[in-house]
């Protein structure tokens, strides 16, 4: 069941592109043509199901407060979490050029259709803020990371596929001259993340224990989504907890 | 700043309008949308990207004759990953609840595009003292563009300037909420930056069209 809740969360609620902002600028570069929007898409999820998950096992082992506990007791109290800016982009920057070889050797069609977006997709700021969404949230067991790391990429997929189709037909419009391009993308994504904020209402339905909270987020607070977000995700960590118990 | 010549000037004159790091080479909006809804917040981010892009480029320049091409992205992603880290350390300890309020966004520096672009445009092409003066000065076209956009989100959405209440108290109906004024909340919501950006931008284009794209 968390696994389902987490998956629908990540792609409609916490969409990347349209909750948070991740990944704005390939989502922009990339969106003129349908067909290059899916080859990005894809892409994204290929890097996040890979990345996302190995980030946990980074965190988890070596980088939390008293992570290294596994090395022996003297190590308990080392803390490296300042170090995991650094440690997840290089495990980004050398996943991405090692799913590159890989790639390209055992399935060089599929390398024909990904391959110049792979490059692009290390500096992507959606596959960095997967991992950092998934440390900060504290995503509690290596299948949820991969389960949050696939759906964020699919939620990113789906963000690029729509914008693209939308430039494709707008195209054919009559824009005023200064909006054309840039502009009126920026404000298709405002109004299409206005529409991604109605299923916030998703996880309230049912007996749900956290009604209020999903209600809150709705009512414009001086809090920013991300903060409430972090709360939820804390709550649903304890409460789960409470389930295992 | 009679320091500079002429052409040193122009690097950073330009990024402020005609070559708009986020307007018009659509770089670093990620990190650029997201920490608007206060003035305060967009401030510190720029001073944040400031600090990390001046002396990016001028690491990445001084380094750019011993960085081998095929690692540079690596290279390029250490560099400012330190740089990063020294930030987030700072404002932890100096701006505990400002770095809880820009949460994420501080480690998205590392992946915003502006640096990474100007790396590969400029400082990898250029002397350190050019780099760093063109890292400053995208960094400053990234700053105005925030500013701009955390100004109007929260004068509008909150009724306050950097906490102050410009606009009188909301719930005791003083300065212009006496007159039926209230606050508009959608601005604080995620979606308005994105609009804000986009109603820049025409502004920007309409005042000088030789910006504007075919299609």
């Amino acid at each position: 069941m968390e696994h389902i809740e987490l998956f629908f969360k990540s792609i409609f609620i916490d969409n990347m592109v349209f909750a948070t902002f991740l990944g704005m600028c390939s989502y922009l570069a990339v969106s003129k043509k349908v067909s290059t929007a899916v080859g990005l898409g894809a892409a994204v999820i290929f890097v996040m199901a890979i990345t996302v998950p190995l980030n946990w096992l980074l965190d988890q082992y070596i980088l939390q407060e008293g992570a290294l506990s596994w090395l022996g007791e003297e190590y308990a109290a080392y803390d490296l979490s300042f170090l995991s800016f650094i440690m997840f982009i290089a495990t980004i920057a050398t996943m991405v050029q090692l799913v590159e070889i890989i790639v390209e050797k055992f399935a060089p069609e599929l390398y024909n259709s990904l391959g110049i977006f792979l490059p692009l997709i290390a500096v992507n700021c959606a596959i960095l803020g997967g991992s950092l969404f998934m440390q900060s949230r504290e995503i509690a067991s290596l299948d949820l990371a991969f389960n949050y790391g696939v759906s964020s990429g699919i939620g990113f997929f789906l963000a690029i596929l729509t914008i693209a189709a939308i430039r494709e037909k707008i195209r054919y419009s009559n824009i005023p001259a200064p909006l054309r391009g840039l502009g009126i993308t920026f404000i298709i994504t405002g109004l299409m993340a206005i529409g991604f904020m109605s299923f916030g209402g998703m996880l309230t339905g049912g007996d749900e224990p956290e009604t209020k909270e999903e209600t809150s987020r709705v009512i414009p607070s001086k809090n920013n989504t991300i903060e409430v977000s972090k709360e939820e995700a804390s709550k649903l960590a304890n409460n789960e907890k409470e389930i295992i118990e | 700043m009679g320091l500079l010549s002429k052409k040193d000037l122009k690097l950073i004159t330009d990024p402020l309008a005609d070559n708009n790091p986020i307007t018009i080479q659509v770089l670093g909006i990620c990190s650029a949308l997201a920490i608007t809804a206060e003035l305060k917040a967009s401030i510190v981010m720029s001073i944040a990207v400031l600090f990390v892009m001046g002396l990016g480029n001028l690491t990445i320049s001084l380094m750019r004759n011993i960085i081998p091409p095929k690692i540079r992205i690596i290279v390029q992603l250490i560099v400012v990953a330190t740089l990063v880290i020294i930030v987030d350390l700072v404002l932890k300890a100096f701006a505990y609840e400002l770095s809880k309020t820009l949460s994420v966004f501080v480690g998205l520096i590392i992946t915003n595009c502006i640096i990474m672009g100007r790396f590969e445009a400029f400082a990898l092409a250029n002397g350190p003292i050019r780099s760093f003066i063109d890292g400053v000065g995208n960094a400053l076209g990234y700053a105005v563009i925030l500013i701009i956009v955390g100004f109007f989100r929260e004068l509008l959405g909150s009724g306050t300037l950097l906490g102050f209440k410009v606009l009188g108290d909301p719930i005791e109906k003083t300065g212009v909420y006496a007159f039926g004024y209230e606050n508009n909340g959608f601005m604080l919501l995620a979606p308005m930056a994105l609009i804000t950006v986009g109603i820049i931008i025409w502004v920007q284009r309409s005042r000088n069209t030789s910006l504007i794209e075919d299609n």
